[in-house]
């Protein structure tokens, strides 16, 4: 054999094994890239009860978004369009966020592919396709949360606004919105649910503090932190309080939010609308 | 020694043989422990060496308690930190040392195991196993620590291997294969010395193994016996099961039991049937599932068996530290059990002497001919989903409970929360977590809330509580210095009045505790360590 042939040989070798490195490439793409289950009734009662074992916990029965993930009944959804993002979503988990990565929530192998597209394939079952925002104003909902409606006193929205309730630039992209309605008109009710270990990776619940140190100063805000010996408190006024709980001549929690209730007649539904809507633009972005 | 022994003899032509013994056998007196080994025997009378903790509960009857004084209730409030041991893990640390004449030997996650000088918390060896990456763990890379006999510590591993490490360096001196990890089995459990046998009990109720509790012989690593926590054919209580459901019964048996030598008795409790949360398709009591075993410590055979929960649908596993308790001339047994009920049984028999609610609980309203509490019809999970107190993470849990018998009060860890249950079925597939089920916080229920409550065990009352600001997965010491000692979910270590409930003392570690404390001397000085967040820390007097 000449040196030439043995040359050409060798880059035969080569080029046919890329070309069999090229060929696994588009199978694996293509096995994670199209749902071999779209619309398939049956894979979304399997996927219902994969995502009650495996999701529910965060995005709630019925994927109508939880304690802390996202509503997935919404079409529109933040992170994903397609099947295959969704695919790669729940296999890889989202950076910065408390979405876990499959299998990695100290739980056992985690899913396999089929148990993904199944879960794929029961959320697009659920799907609302009426439009989130239900045809509120989003500008003029910007208008009343900066102005009227006194919502940036005391939340914040992309970096403007006041700091002693929840930061919401998020909040229209992973709740309902039924949920943030329901957060305005009964703002203590969600207050009164308490976090699990499992949703707290900072255990803030906004609860209402109300205490009184040795000198008799009267301190009232909402707690940033706790344990049983001190705790951390931000008052109306946005002042940071470091307490130590013996030293006080009174503590008080309450589950009463220092968030004032939002009935019709100081917040119109219209009006509620347009920031809904407000939110959730900002929430989708 | 022999230097000793060859002076003695030497000096025996000087006719001072006699005093010459005398001093050797001071010397030996105080030279034995720190190289001597862990006899069965030394484990039998753990009581008589309080300066160490020789066994996960600190003594065979599980009841956590040290009778070291010297951090008593007067001097409690001036405890310091005296050393602190980063793991380098990740995750929940959730062991409890083992200390032997100043040597402490501990886990941490993914199958450490090491041995720090116990005075300073320096290294003496390192071990850690070389876990798959395709583990079947339930609930993290966890394991609560380790068994000492001979020169031997033992490891139950993630894999499901069984492993005797040298004392001295670490150095692997036999290990075994239990069961097929890819299955499901796993060990979690510190395993149990007895005899001259490393006692050990299967973790993975989440994935339909079947469970079991194994005996090998310390020195070799052999197999002894095997009980399986699910019967097969032929075999007593195989009838509870139905069809062929008892091949993926689960029952694993994950926490570390306690022995009775005057009856040679092991007792050991066992976990949730498989599939955990849905009972469609396993009809019947489903023995041996969150039971008590009475098993011979020789043979394995069962003596007598007490079921707490039968045709379990809430994973409420049987698996807290059953606690011997003597009281009034009876030999007892005690469990404060994830179902929300405080169990006293005879532990000759295993009949039930009582049985009271000591947290939240919905599932129960009448009890059966024994006094045994019996579910309620609708307290069965629903595809809609139903509340049910306690939650599956149940009243109380892993966190490994006291028994002080000088209050005569029985120290333990309480959660009061409710879960709403649903089912959500699922087809067995080896080695995939199956829970047939889902479980979630209820809106309608109260927040969570978490408590150390002292119980006297001849009446279930409460005798007092302290409530903490979150629930904990912490465990429970009591001393004879009338101490109680726990941690909290927010990483503080606190050492309260056993008599009272009344906080003395407590320190910010900046971790979690999912660990339970125990105590020890070195050089007559008392140490109270704890691990939490990823480290170990001790504690004493200035």
């Amino acid at each position: 054999m000449s040196a030439t042939s043995l040359l050409a040989e060798r880059r035969g070798l080569l080029l046919a094994s890329v070309w069999t490195a090229l060929l696994l490439l588009s199978a694996t793409a293509a096995a994670d890239d199209h749902n071999p289950f779209a619309n398939d009734p049956k894979a979304a009662k399997a996927g219902e009860s994969e995502f009650r074992i495996n999701c529910a916990l965060c995005h709630g029965l019925g994927a109508h978004g939880g304690g802390r993930g996202p509503d997935l009944t919404r079409a529109q959804k933040k992170h994903v369009h397609s099947d295959a993002e969704m695919f790669q979503v729940i296999s890889n988990g989202i950076p910065g966020t408390v979405m876990p990565a499959n299998g990695t929530n100290g739980q056992g192998v985690g899913m396999t592919d089929e148990e993904i597209w199944q879960i794929i394939t029961y959320i697009r079952s659920v799907e609302v396709k009426a439009p989130a925002n239900a045809g509120g104003n989003a500008t003029r909902g910007k208008q009343l949360f900066y102005g009227d409606a006194n919502c940036s006193l005391c939340h914040m929205v992309e970096g403007k606004g006041g700091r002693v309730g929840p930061e919401l630039t998020g909040v229209g992209g992973s709740r309902t919105r039924d949920a943030i309605i329901d957060s305005v008109r009964n703002p203590s009710r969600r207050l009164a649910w308490g976090l699990t270990e499992s949703t707290k990776e900072f255990p803030q619940e906004y609860e209402t503090i109300t205490a009184a140190t040795a000198d008799g100063k009267e301190i009232k805000g909402v707690a940033l932190n706790e344990d049983n010996f001190s705790v951390q408190i931000m008052d109306a006024s946005e002042n940071i309080f470091l307490l130590e709980k013996d030293k006080l001549r009174s503590f008080k929690k309450s589950r009463e939010s220092m968030m004032p209730v939002y009935k019709p007649d100081l917040l119109s539904d219209k009006d509620l609308d347009d920031i809904v809507a407000y939110l959730i633009s900002v929430g989708a972005k | 020694m022999t230097r000793h022994w060859k002076q003695a003899l030497e000096l025996r032509g000087d006719g001072v043989l006699l005093p010459s013994l005398v001093v050797l056998l001071f010397l030996g007196l105080f030279a034995i422990p720190t190289n001597a080994q862990i006899t069965s025997e030394r484990l039998l009378n753990s009581s008589k060496e309080p300066q160490n903790w020789l066994t996960y509960s600190g003594d065979y009857a599980g009841r956590r308690f040290s009778s070291l004084d010297q951090i008593n209730i007067k001097n409690a409030h001036s405890l310091v930190a005296k050393w602190v041991y980063q793991t380098g893990a990740t995750g929940k640390l959730e062991s409890t040392p083992l200390v032997v004449d100043g040597i402490l030997y501990d886990t941490a996650q993914d199958d450490r195991a090491f041995a720090l000088d116990a005075r300073t918390g320096r290294p003496i060896w390192m071990y850690q196993h070389q876990v798959p990456a395709d583990i079947r763990p339930c609930c993290g890379h966890v394991n609560r620590g380790l068994a000492i006999l001979g020169d031997k510590v033992f490891l139950g591993t993630l894999d499901a291997h069984v492993i005797a490490l040298d004392t001295k360096t670490g150095n692997v001196i036999w290990d075994v294969v239990a069961a097929e990890y890819q299955k499901g089995y796993s060990f979690t459990v510190a395993p149990l010395a007895v005899k001259d046998l490393v006692v050990i009990g299967v973790s993975g109720g989440e994935y339909g193994v079947r469970g079991f509790i194994d005996a090998y012989d310390a020195a070799t690593g052999a197999r002894k016996w095997r009980f399986y926590t699910v019967p097969g054919p032929g075999e007593a209580g195989h009838e509870s099961w139905e069809g062929d459901s008892w091949k993926i019964g689960g029952a694993p048996a994950w926490n570390t039991g306690t022995y009775d030598a005057a009856t040679n008795q092991i007792f050991w409790p066992t976990g949730n049937p498989s599939p955990s949360n849905r009972g469609e398709g396993r009809a019947g009591d489903n023995l041996y599932s969150n039971s008590l075993l009475a098993l011979n410590a020789d043979t394995g055979k069962m003596n007598w068996y007490f079921q707490f929960t039968k045709h379990d649908e809430h994973d409420w596993d049987a698996t807290q530290v059953p606690v011997m308790v003597d009281s009034g001339g009876k030999h007892l047994i005690a469990q404060a059990n994830r179902n929300g009920f405080f169990y006293v049984l005879d532990r000759g028999t295993g009949k039930l002497i009582s049985a009271n609610a000591y947290g939240k609980i919905t599932w129960s309203d009448s009890k059966d001919a024994d006094g045994r509490p019996i579910a309620n019809k609708e307290a069965s999970p629903t595809l809609k989903g139903h509340t049910v107190c306690p939650g599956a993470l149940g009243t109380t849990n892993f966190m490994a409970p006291s028994y002080n018998p000088q209050t005569a009060l029985f120290y333990v860890t309480v959660r009061d929360q409710c879960d709403i249950f649903s089912t959500a079925p699922q087809p067995y597939e080896a080695g995939h977590a199956y829970y047939g089920s889902a479980y979630f916080p209820s809106e309608e229920a109260e927040p969570y809330r978490g408590f150390l409550k002292a119980i006297d065990p001849a009446t279930g009352a409460i005798k007092w509580q302290f409530e903490h600001t979150s629930p904990t997965w912490s465990g429970v010491l009591s001393t004879s210095g009338g101490l109680v000692f726990t941690g909290d979910a927010e990483g503080n270590f606190i050492a309260l009045d056993a008599a009272s409930g009344k906080v003395l003392w407590h320190f910010q570690m900046g971790g979690a505790v999912y660990a339970a404390p125990m105590a020890f001397a070195v050089d007559g000085k008392e140490f109270v360590a704890i691990a939490a967040g990823s480290a170990v820390y001790t504690f004493g007097l200035p």
